[in-house]
């Protein structure tokens, strides 16, 4: 079956002027990657130098949720390490070496920065050469930050694969490269189908572990599967791979438009390509058409978070009948979500950056059907009546390509349904 | 630096945050980078609060040190008080803000704010939550309460709830109907459900009840030294301790001790024929100090268990708990280092954890069953049900929390009965766990630890099938058990009769 695709919005949101307001920002730091990194990537390690807030801060994160020893730990400054740089830097291989002593199964280390190391700016990058010549062949030390005063949530994943980027092997064969930590059911998914198309071979970055032979050049093109991957982009770009320009792959429009961006690079024709997404296309949309029955018609208001808003405002206005009044996001990379921004319909507020109280008063003002926030806001929103969905779902579910759409559709329309469903006045 | 996989608990001022969440009309400026509002949701999400912690984040960034961060501060606080016009504030720093040394408490001093601003020093980089709850909650006190004419029925404070405490919102109302029935009426509860003008009036107070000395022991001498109030010692957790705290009460006060225990259980119940199961149950303690030495008195003289070990994470309780611990034959195990507990649990082989939620997971990879007792706090610490641990309600919640993790009495029995039966086999799983088998969890492959045993002896065929007769609930301790003594006697081969002679060895 072949279904029209939906035609572009006249103009579309890329030259929409944006609101920043400069105030108190409610998101999580970068060092919270770490949650979903260190299950996809099983050989590595992630050592925060940071404080006992740090440490604190991954454990509420994590939700005291993992059963297995977490494969991340902190390094916690003391007063001592403030007093004396020198001294830090011997305390922090005394902490390597009693790590991994204990994990012999530690490939990949990344000592990760924090609000506190980088404003005592302790050289993590010469700490990682010091120990990679230390403990080479068998373990590789990388750094990275992770830091508040530098990211946001998901940019600690973007700071994470762009470290790793330069130390890539160089390759010079023709390949394709799908950049972004996936759940591994939906990486799979993504790889057949786009094998089934023909397309090889076919790399993900970050691979599952060390010894898979992953490099990069002059022949690579690579294609994120996540819009928060800047620096990781550019990264890339500096090892000489080109980037494929798409929307991102959520519901079965994004996911068309994402493959076919891959397809037309690797000249799939029409043909092939609708053989291979035809069945899941169709899947896609009925599923959607289920589960967004609850969203048609509804309002939807976005806390910045994790730099999904955009693609995911695309989606649920075009897909699953959302109005859109405000997207907000940690930060909007023109050239990544342009895409996306192209396809979204002017009338939404976009706004970069927050205040956190100002866009409370917004979001309290348009009484939205759905909010979409961070943890630390939904109950007070509920509490005021307001449905919400919190954020970080959408990183750590299994949202991506045509098999999730109706799933993705679900997690928005699951609050909205909630509220229909409740009958508590009576109770109050 | 201090390695450190899993916490007991956070950073100073998040403990400044627990006070300021359980008040009123309090507000909290907190110089911090954009990361620290993570601090939120613990108050959101697992206390499910309908209300943001009231606190301001100054959120600074990379690009602002070194230029204004100062002002960033001062600007917050101005906004801050223009929006949420609280009755008084607090000022401090978090870890990376000390760094940076604005000094948030005198650049506050400086800015004429109409109502009370109240600096906190918390050195986050030497001291943790509770201290930082501890020393707030003292500062608000110091700079609020003054000496004044007492209420002309007896009446005291509750003093040291907090948000995020665990069960401190239940203790309270079981506490305030206790004394109520000793004609005593709570004057404050501070600092949860209190603003600062409450405060104020603490001095009206005939004396303080301690709730939990982690969090206002210092309040409570200062307290004493300046506006003539003593304060309760004993912390009624359990039978024994409610009783004497009743006394404590009533000796403070002079009037006549009462205890309305018609709606007790739990020493009926412990002496009930269901609970011979109990009997000498080996069991070790872990959590804040006061919760632990509470629990240790009930563990032993309520439950009938024996008390293999015990601990605190929190040094500022180390000497109380030590000399507790000697009075029990065991050593006390003062630690914040998570790996530490779990080594000292794995070697002593508890029956049964009376921790916190970081126990639990230990007893998850252990195999032993674990009630939790103390913070750090979870989600499913908050029950909707009325659920506290002080009194005689409390003691009744305890008896059910802890019996709860152990297989029932008669249950255990018809196990051992029937244990060839179609279904209650190992894959069959206990009826209490909700029917499906006790499956080996994926995630549970834990590093190959180097300190597995080099010496460890084989099990010959028919021990190992002796060793399936024994239900599966004891089969673990069995196995281990029988390859120590092995190790022990220098067997290599673990044979039918080894087994048996290590059950007899170890036989109480």
């Amino acid at each position: 079956m072949t279904e029209l695709p939906r035609l572009p919005v006249s103009g579309g949101c890329r030259d929409e002027p944006i609101l920043k307001q400069r105030g108190q920002r409610e998101v999580f730091c970068g060092l919270t990657g770490i949650i979903w990194l260190h299950r996809k990537m099983q050989d590595a390690f992630f050592l925060v130098i940071g404080s006992r807030t740090c440490a604190h801060l991954l454990q509420s994160a994590a939700g005291v949720m993992i059963f297995a020893e977490p494969r991340f730990g902190t390094a916690i400054l003391e007063e001592t390490d403030l007093a004396g740089l020198a001294d830090a830097q011997a305390e922090l291989d005394k902490v390597v070496d009693q790590l991994l002593a204990r994990r012999t199964d530690i490939k990949q280390l990344f000592l990760v920065g924090s609000c506190p190391s980088e404003v005592i700016k302790l050289d993590l990058s010469r700490a990682a050469e010091r120990m990679t010549e230390r403990y080479a062949p068998s373990v590789r030390v990388l750094n990275f930050s992770g830091s508040g005063i530098e990211t946001t949530f998901t940019q600690g994943e973007d700071a994470c694969l762009a470290s790793m980027v330069p130390v890539l092997p160089k390759t010079d064969t023709r390949q394709l490269m799908l950049v972004g930590a996936l759940p591994d059911v939906v990486e799979e998914q993504a790889v057949s189908l786009l094998s089934e198309m023909g397309i090889s071979p076919i790399k993900v970055l970050p691979a599952p572990r060390s010894d898979i032979d992953l490099g990069v050049g002059d022949n690579t093109v690579f294609a994120l599967t996540q819009p928060f991957l800047g620096d990781t982009h550019a990264a890339l770009e500096r090892r000489g791979a080109r980037h494929l320009p798409a929307p991102f792959p959520f519901g079965e429009e994004g996911t068309t438009a994402w493959l076919r961006a891959i397809a037309d690079e690797f000249e799939v024709d029409a043909e092939t390509f609708e053989r291979v997404t035809a069945a899941p296309r169709a899947r896609a949309r009925k599923a959607i058409a289920q589960a967004s029955e609850a969203l048609n018609g509804k309002s939807i208001f976005f806390f910045p978070d994790s730099q999904l808003e955009i693609p995911l405002a695309r989606f649920l206005t075009r897909e699953c009948g959302m109005t859109a009044i405000e997207v907000g996001a940690p930060f909007i990379h023109k050239s990544i979500v342009g895409p996306d921004l192209d396809m979204l319909a002017q009338g939404p507020t976009l706004s970069e950056g927050q205040d956190v109280d100002l866009q409370l008063d917004r979001c309290r003002a348009a009484r939205p059907d759905l909010t979409v926030c961070g943890l630390g806001l939904a109950n007070p929103l509920e509490a005021d009546g307001l449905a919400t969905k919190w954020a970080i779902e959408l990183v750590f579910t299994p949202v991506h390509f045509f098999e999730q759409a109706g799933d993705l559709a679900g997690l928005f329309s699951r609050p909205v349904r909630r509220a229909d469903l409740l009958k508590l006045e009576a109770a109050e | 630096m201090k390695l450190t996989v899993w916490t007991y608990e956070g950073p100073p001022h998040v403990g400044a945050m627990r006070v300021a969440t359980g008040m009123k009309g309090l507000h909290y400026v907190l110089h911090a980078p954009q990361g620290d509002t993570y601090a939120d949701l613990l108050f959101t999400m697992i206390e499910r609060r309908d209300h943001r912690p009231p606190v301001t984040y100054t959120t600074f960034q990379a690009r602002d040190l070194g230029s204004d961060t100062a002002n960033l501060f001062k600007t917050s606080l101005l906004d801050a008080y223009e929006r949420f016009k609280p009755e008084a504030l607090i000022v401090g720093a978090s870890c990376t803000a000390e760094l940076i040394q604005d000094d948030p408490g005198g650049m506050a001093e400086t800015m004429d704010i109409p109502v009370p601003v109240i600096p906190l020093e918390l050195p986050s980089y030497q001291r943790k939550e509770n201290f930082g709850a501890d020393e707030t909650f003292f500062q608000i006190v110091r700079a609020l309460a003054k000496p004044m004419e007492r209420t002309a029925q007896i009446s005291c404070n509750l003093i040291g709830p907090t948000a995020l405490g665990f069960r401190h919102r239940d203790d309270i109302t079981e506490l305030t109907s206790l004394l109520s029935d000793m004609g005593i009426s709570v004057n404050v509860v501070a600092p949860m459900t209190s603003s600062p003008t409450d405060i104020k009036r603490m001095g009206a107070a005939h004396f303080n009840v301690l709730m939990y000395p982690e969090t206002a022991e210092t309040a409570a001498r200062w307290m004493e030294r300046e506006l003539g109030q003593p304060f309760t010692k004993i912390v009624p957790i359990g039978v024994g301790a409610t009783r004497d705290f009743v006394k404590e009460v009533a000796e403070i006060t002079g009037v006549k001790p009462y205890l309305d225990d018609s709606r007790l259980r739990l020493p009926w119940y412990s002496k009930s024929v269901d609970s011979t199961y109990l009997t000498g149950k080996r069991v070790f303690l872990f959590g804040d100090g006061t919760h632990v030495a509470t629990a240790a008195r009930i563990a032993r003289d309520e439950m009938g268990f024996e008390v293999v070990g015990m601990g605190c994470y929190n040094r500022e309780m180390a000497r109380p708990l030590r000399a507790l611990a000697k009075e029990y034959g065991v050593e006390a195990l003062i630690s914040d280092d998570y790996l530490e507990v779990e080594r000292v649990i794995e070697a002593l082989q508890p029956e049964m954890i009376l921790g916190t939620q970081m126990e639990r997971h230990i007893g998850k990879r252990l195999g032993i069953p674990c009630a939790v007792i103390s913070a750090p706090v979870h989600v499913q610490d908050f029950p909707a049900r009325y659920s506290p641990q002080m009194g005689i309600e409390g003691a009744n919640v305890i008896f059910d929390t802890w019996v709860h993790p152990l297989v029932m009495g008669l249950e255990e029995h018809l196990l051992h009965m029937f244990r060839d039966d179609f279904e209650f086999n190992d894959a069959a799983g206990p009826s209490h766990h909700g029917g499906h088998a006790a499956k080996p969890a994926a995630d549970q492959t834990p590093a190959p630890e180097t300190n597995t045993p080099v010496d460890a002896a084989i099990w010959l065929e028919a021990a190992e099938k002796e060793l399936k007769k024994i239900p599966f609930f004891v089969r673990g301790k069995a196995r281990r058990n029988t390859e120590t003594y092995a190790s022990l006697k220098g067997v290599s081969e673990i044979s039918v009769d080894t087994l048996y002679e290590a059950k007899a060895h170890y036989a109480r």
